[in-house]
């Protein structure tokens, strides 16, 4: 033990290999018979084990480059184990969404080497030239080289933390899907990233309650916009347009996340959109238990946006007075969606003139040229 | 093992909380509890306070003669206040060690990788 420690400085290296030989010999000796030199094979084993362990280990940094070849590569080499793989790709997308790297950075090494795009398909979906793509993904490499960023799955401790990390970026990237309509279709990647996902942890229900979300959002997708590119507002939308498929599936996991009964704030979120899913007509939303579910994500994410939303679903239950008694304590100036929300209240009150102020403000801040013409034409109530 | 430099940052100019004797003396505490964590967990290298920037000399060649200037090096308003030597695995585990330090030390810390020499 002391010979294997002073060759891989490190006790815990020695000690597992150790353990792990002694557990080969208990298997084969009794097989294969006494070896010559017992100790020497215990030595020469363990020694071999601690050489694979560290190789795997640094070959994890290694690896990064290695699989960005891989997935340009059409398959010329041998493909390695699958159980391999998971467990690879398991501690790439943690890599991948460290939080010591940018979220820029998170979300173009995900789609890269998750996602299997090009350097060029990734530049594209962002509306960048490639060269800056190419140089954000390498400085990320470096960082995660020199900074020596682990190539792991965080421990039990530290994983809530790093899980909500990676399913952020998920999110993000589906969401800049919905956006925009570049290709490649950054919301169908946003889906099969978190199907990635959900195979690689299948005990973890956010996971999950991710994947049914971006189900039933995406479902809307069609109908979210008109042919000039303005907003559809839910509750104008052609339902008829909303995907079945998706939406069955979004549903299935929601249902099963009930039984799981370890709820949190995305499966919350994809429960709710599945209310408005089942409902065949906005006349007939459930908003009583959209209230419901509100409620129980504004207690585990007690946030102004979480609020703001669950203002509006009060209003369809207790009226527009009270969804603006509730809006107007919320601290969103700089969240467009606050002062068009807070603008469509003031309009079903009659408070035009406020209004046509609020919209205004919303369409300042709005980010894409579709809600802004939306909002300019008063939302809403212009159609 | 890998090797962090803890950099901590003062703001020349900016407000320093109003501190009692007491006050500063728990705040020294804290640095010290740290500190001896981290000598237990084999984590500290080195570690050391500077003073002022005002205090600080530069030399350098300029045109084949040596020049000595009185003052910082950085023009900035932002000054090495003092820095930890820090080992460990990774970045994950060096932040471990970052977030206790910046809490203690009430300063942002930069955590930098030194260059590792090549394995002979």
């Amino acid at each position: 033990m002391a010979t294997l420690i002073l060759i891989f400085g490190d006790i815990d290296v020695a000690e597992d290999a150790v353990q792990e030989a002694f557990a080969v010999a208990v298997r084969k000796w009794p097989v294969d018979g006494l070896p010559p030199n017992p100790g020497g094979w215990i030595t020469t084993t363990a020694r071999n084990r601690a050489i694979d362990r560290l190789r795997r280990e640094s070959r994890g940094r290694d690896l990064l480059d290695e699989v960005a070849a891989l997935s340009s590569d059409d398959g010329a080499g041998t493909p390695p184990e699958v159980a391999n793989v998971q467990d690879d790709r398991l501690r790439l997308i943690f890599t991948c969404c460290n939080p010591a790297l940018s979220i820029e950075a998170q979300v173009a090494l995900t789609l890269r080497l998750l996602g299997g795009l090009s350097t060029e398909e990734v530049a594209r979906s962002f509306l960048v030239a490639e060269p800056t793509m190419a140089q954000r993904l390498a400085r990320a490499k470096r960082k995660i080289k020199a900074a020596r960023i682990p190539y792991r799955v965080p421990s039990d401790r530290e994983l809530p933390d790093r899980l909500r990390a990676v399913l952020a970026v998920v999110y993000l990237i589906f969401n800049a899907g919905l956006a925009s309509p570049a290709e490649p279709d950054l919301c169908m990647e946003g889906v099969r990233l978190a199907r990635i996902l959900a195979a690689l942890m299948p005990d973890e229900p956010e996971v999950f309650g991710l994947l049914a979300l971006l189900l039933l959002t995406g479902s809307r997708r069609s109908s979210r916009t008109r042919a000039d590119g303005s907003l559809v507002l839910l509750g104008e939308q052609d339902r008829t347009r909303w995907d079945r498929v998706m939406i069955e599936e979004g549903r299935a996991i929601v249902r099963a996340c009930l039984r799981w009964n370890r709820p949190g704030p995305y499966q919350l979120q994809a429960a709710i959109n599945a209310v408005h899913a089942d409902s065949p007509t906005v006349e007939e939303t459930d908003w009583s238990q959209i209230v419901a579910l509100y409620d129980r994500l504004f207690a585990i994410s007690p946030t102004p946006v979480v609020a703001l939303n669950r203002a509006v679903a009060i209003g369809e239950v207790h009226g527009p007075a009270t969804a603006l008694a509730l809006a107007d304590g919320l601290e969103l100036d700089t969240y467009y969606p606050f002062h068009a929300t807070r603008a469509d209240l003031l309009a079903r009150l009659g408070r035009d003139e406020e209004a046509a102020v609020a919209y205004e403000r919303a369409a300042a801040l709005a980010p894409t040229d579709a809600e802004r013409d939306f909002l300019r034409l008063g939302g809403r109530s212009s159609r | 093992m890998a090797q962090y430099m803890f950099s901590a940052y003062s703001v020349e100019g900016a407000a320093h909380p109003e501190m009692t004797e007491e006050q500063m003396q728990q705040g020294w505490q804290k640095i010290l509890v740290l500190e001896e964590e981290m000598k237990s967990a084999g984590a500290l290298v080195f570690s050391g306070r500077l003073t002022e920037p005002d205090t600080a000399t530069v030399v350098r060649m300029a045109e084949g003669d040596l020049m000595t200037t009185d003052g910082p090096f950085a023009e900035s308003k932002e000054h090495l206040g003092g820095f930890y030597i820090i080992e460990a695995d990774d970045l994950d585990s060096a932040l471990v060690w970052a977030s206790k330090t910046t809490e203690a030390v009430g300063a942002p810390i930069e955590v930098r990788p030194f260059w590792e020499m090549p394995d002979a």
